[in-house]
């Protein structure tokens, strides 16, 4: 059979191995996010911890020839940038929406200043399991090789899910973070808790970060995130805070962003580059549609500043 | 797992309790014993040092001097988590539970020891073997935010007793109940106190609830222990001569006679708003207040008042209906309430009816610093006229402050109520909406406030008093209407008004 042989079918496979293949930096960041903002906090600056993300794993894997120590590498700058966040958001007046900003801010510059060298060299990958050997279509093997990455992130997701209500940790985050005099009452220090999980929303941030460079796109370039880190943001409130929600609208996100290289494929050649706007387009959308005037959000953390 | 629940109950003895805060004496040499299996209230009040007393018992705060008997032996309380140990809890006016929960959940994660991961089945059945035990009947796996007022009191209570507590302080416990849960939660814990399975020290300003559930008492005035005894001893009367001293109380105006011709001022119809949350509206189909009575609403908190007056007070917009004043549609601008007359005293008056950073000056003259004395708009502000427009009108309200320059914030809320009244009830009213205006305030004030809202029905006002305090309404309206679920549910005149029907209409059994 050859590659063109299957048509117009090549646009719904192309959206699905999009998805996968897209939707894994959404699916750490926007789990990451969800940690912290069930804990109430919010963490605008996953934007630049993911692209510094993506930059020390490529570094730290040009360097060592191991896509793993990147991997590891980038998880703790997340964590470190994380647990900054984490530190100054404790302080009284310090408003989290506000030094998220900052730190996004921050977090791309000291990216780009850091990976100028990095610009050029290869880095090597991250490995993908070829879940789509059994078929002869390239294009199905194309959309079925999935990194591990995307496997390890939805196992995430339900573990998350399954955590919040099952584990001592879960319930004292969504103690925490919907209600600040329950959890002292209960003799917990609620900055102790956001601490710890704008820190581990930080190191999944982090891992984001490094599947971009080390897979997918796979090299490392300034304009490596294109606002992925903010979206994610967006994508926890759509996904109401359940982090098996989160995991459906990554992929519903890099289904979308999936839609302009998939009709480009297939010859669609006017206008096809609209639909790489699809994603921003959809998160405006959700924005809108999931937002009103008059109410606040339902599942919101009770604690949480954008929603008090 | 499960904790101990057949704990019995201890005695609990403060004694010689002194807290100074810098020069300011909060407590003074009280003491007060509260056997086991005894029920307990202690009454005052706000700022009598109820609060201070019980947190300096239960380890929050550090007494300056004093010490603590539990069972008749000495102990060292230096924090909450000591009081626990020693079964000690309390039971907090504001919910500590957390509202995305289920009761199973803040149950369990309350414990002093969690295992890292939660055997779900387990817990239930020992929550179920609990609950068995227990004289409440909750559901435990709805989340808290979806339980009634009542449900969560009796979660608070039963989770107190769920962590081994055996001597619980009641903060104020029914001030969120309708009197049927308040019945019925105060009835069960008194009857586990009977049991002996409990002792209960319940902080209230309520003397019916004091009268028919306490065993004793004690009164504490300005940080003193104003008067202990039996409850069967004394009566209504002289508890509130212990509680309020001889301070002379502003008597209530005799009630003119009502013309049942008089003007209707307000009218509403029809009217649908959106309420807090969105998914449900408020919906009023036909209220109208004549001149020169006072209409009650009645309700629990959150059952749609705060938007009803919302709308009224042109804060919150609305899907439909008719809101008049004097026959003309009312949509609550500055111009409108001014040549209508209409007055508005809202809730929580500093938050939402001052700039609490503004001065007591400016505060007082925000209806008519614009205008002059025709009713002119004026060009240039007169600094010196909002001065002497204050000055007389504090002097009038007897509003207490250190300047007409000092910012409305640093007041007492009694003293920036009377301020606001002054505002309001100045110049000519037609119609006055009120909500809550007695709200912690002390016996003095409320009694002053009640007067002048008293005072201006008299002279012709139409009054709107929404309050979550029956007694107010009983004492003040001429007509009462229930408010529930967003919709006026009963109306009744006062000379056939009954606390149990309107309890009822409350909690919604109709």
């Amino acid at each position: 059979m050859d590659a063109t042989g299957i048509g117009l079918w090549g646009v719904p496979l192309a959206i699905l191995g999009g998805a996968i293949r897209v939707s894994t930096p959404f699916i750490f960041v926007s789990l990451g996010e969800a940690i912290t903002e069930r804990s109430g906090r919010i963490n605008l600056g996953l934007e630049g911890t993911l692209v510094f993300g993506a930059m020390t794993a490529y570094a730290v894997a040009v360097m060592t020839g191991s896509p793993w120590l990147g991997l590891i590498a980038a998880a703790i700058a997340g964590l470190c940038f994380g647990l900054f966040h984490g530190w100054i958001c404790k302080f009284r007046g310090v408003n989290d929406i506000a030094i998220g900003i900052a730190l996004m801010l921050f977090g791309s510059g000291l990216a780009f200043f850091f990976g100028k060298p990095f610009i050029q060299p290869s880095a090597p990958d991250l490995p993908a399991i070829p879940l789509g050997a059994w078929s002869d279509i390239p294009q199905v093997q194309a959309a079925l090789d999935v990194n591990v990455l995307f496997l390890i992130g939805a196992a995430l997701a339900v573990f998350l899910w399954w955590a919040f209500r099952n584990t001592r940790a879960g319930l004292i985050v969504r103690v925490v973070g919907d209600s600040s005099d329950a959890a002292r009452a209960m003799g917990l220090n609620p900055d102790t808790v956001r601490l710890i999980a704008t820190g581990v929303g930080g190191a999944l941030a982090g891992i984001g970060g490094a599947y971009l460079s080390l897979y997918y796109p796979g090299s490392w370039t300034e304009g490596i995130s294109s606002g992925q880190g903010l979206m994610a943001v967006a994508l926890v409130i759509f996904a109401r805070w359940n982090p098996l929600g989160c995991f459906a609208a990554a992929l519903l996100f890099g289904g979308a962003g999936a839609l302009g290289p998939a009709l480009q494929s297939v010859g669609v050649t006017q206008g096809y580059y609209l639909f790489y706007a699809a994603p921003y387009i959809l998160t405006l959308i959700i924005m809108i549609a999931t937002s009103s005037p008059s109410r606040s959000l339902a599942g919101a953390p009770g604690e949480l500043s954008i929603t008090k | 797992m499960s904790a101990t629940t057949n704990s019995k109950a201890v005695g609990v003895e403060a004694i010689g309790m002194t807290m100074r805060f810098g020069a300011f004496t909060a407590l003074d040499d009280v003491s007060v014993k509260v056997p086991a299996g005894s029920f307990h209230a202690l009454l005052g009040e706000n700022g009598a040092g109820k609060s201070t007393l019980v947190k300096c018992m239960m380890g929050f705060y550090h007494p300056t001097s004093g010490d603590m008997l539990v069972d008749g032996r000495e102990v060292t309380i230096a924090s909450p988590k000591d009081a626990s140990a020693l079964g000690l809890g309390m039971v907090y006016q504001h919910f500590t539970l957390v509202p995305s929960l289920t009761g199973a959940e803040n149950l369990v994660i309350s414990r002093e020891k969690v295992p890292g991961v939660i055997d779900w089945r387990k817990e239930r059945s020992g929550l179920a073997q609990f609950m068995e035990r227990m004289p409440f009947k909750l559901p435990l796996d709805v989340k808290v935010a979806e339980l009634a007022a009542g449900e969560k009191q009796k979660l608070e209570i039963v989770k107190q007793l769920y962590l081994g507590r055996s001597f619980l302080v009641l903060d104020e416990p029914t001030s969120v109940l309708t009197p049927g849960e308040a019945q019925e939660v105060l009835g069960l814990v008194r009857a586990m106190t009977r049991a002996g399975d409990l002792t209960v020290l319940m902080i209230s300003h309520k003397f019916h609830e004091v009268t028919a559930f306490a065993d004793d008492v004690s009164v504490l005035r300005k940080g003193k222990l104003t008067g202990t005894g039996r409850v069967t001893d004394l009566d209504h009367k002289a508890m509130a001569a212990m509680m309020i001293g001889d301070q002379p109380i502003a008597a209530l105006d005799s009630r003119a006679e009502p013309k049942l011709d008089a003007e209707i001022v307000l009218k509403v119809k029809a009217l649908k708003a959106p309420d807090r949350t969105g998914l449900k509206s408020i919906r009023i189909e036909d209220l109208g207040v004549r001149s020169g009575e006072i209409v009650g609403i009645a309700g629990i908190s959150g059952n749609g008042q705060k938007e009803f007056l919302e709308v009224l007070a042109g804060q919150r917009p609305r899907d439909a209906g008719e809101v008049m004043v004097r026959g003309t549609t009312y949509a609550a601008t500055r111009a409108e309430a001014r040549a209508l007359n209409v007055r508005l005293i809202p809730e929580e008056p500093l938050k939402n009816a001052c700039a609490p950073k503004m001065t007591v000056a400016e505060n007082i003259s925000f209806r008519t610093f614009d205008i002059d004395g025709n009713g002119k708009p004026v060009n240039w502000i007169s600094a010196g006229a909002i001065r002497a427009f204050s000055a007389r009108l504090v002097e009038q309200f007897k509003v207490k402050t250190a300047s007409l320059s000092s910012p409305i914030a640093s007041l007492s809320g009694g003293n920036v109520q009377r301020a606001v009244l002054a505002r309001e009830l100045t110049g000519e009213v037609d119609l006055l909406i009120v909500s809550n205006p007695c709200f912690g305030l002390d016996f003095s004030a409320v009694a002053e406030i009640r007067a002048r809202i008293m005072k201006a029905r008299n002279a012709g006002a139409a009054v709107l008093l929404m309050s979550e305090d029956l007694d107010e309404l009983l004492e003040l309206s001429d007509r009462i209407f229930v408010m529930s679920d967003g919709a006026l549910v009963y109306e009744t005149p006062i000379a056939l008004a009954s606390v149990q029907t309107i309890g009822e209409h409350m909690a919604g059994h109709h």
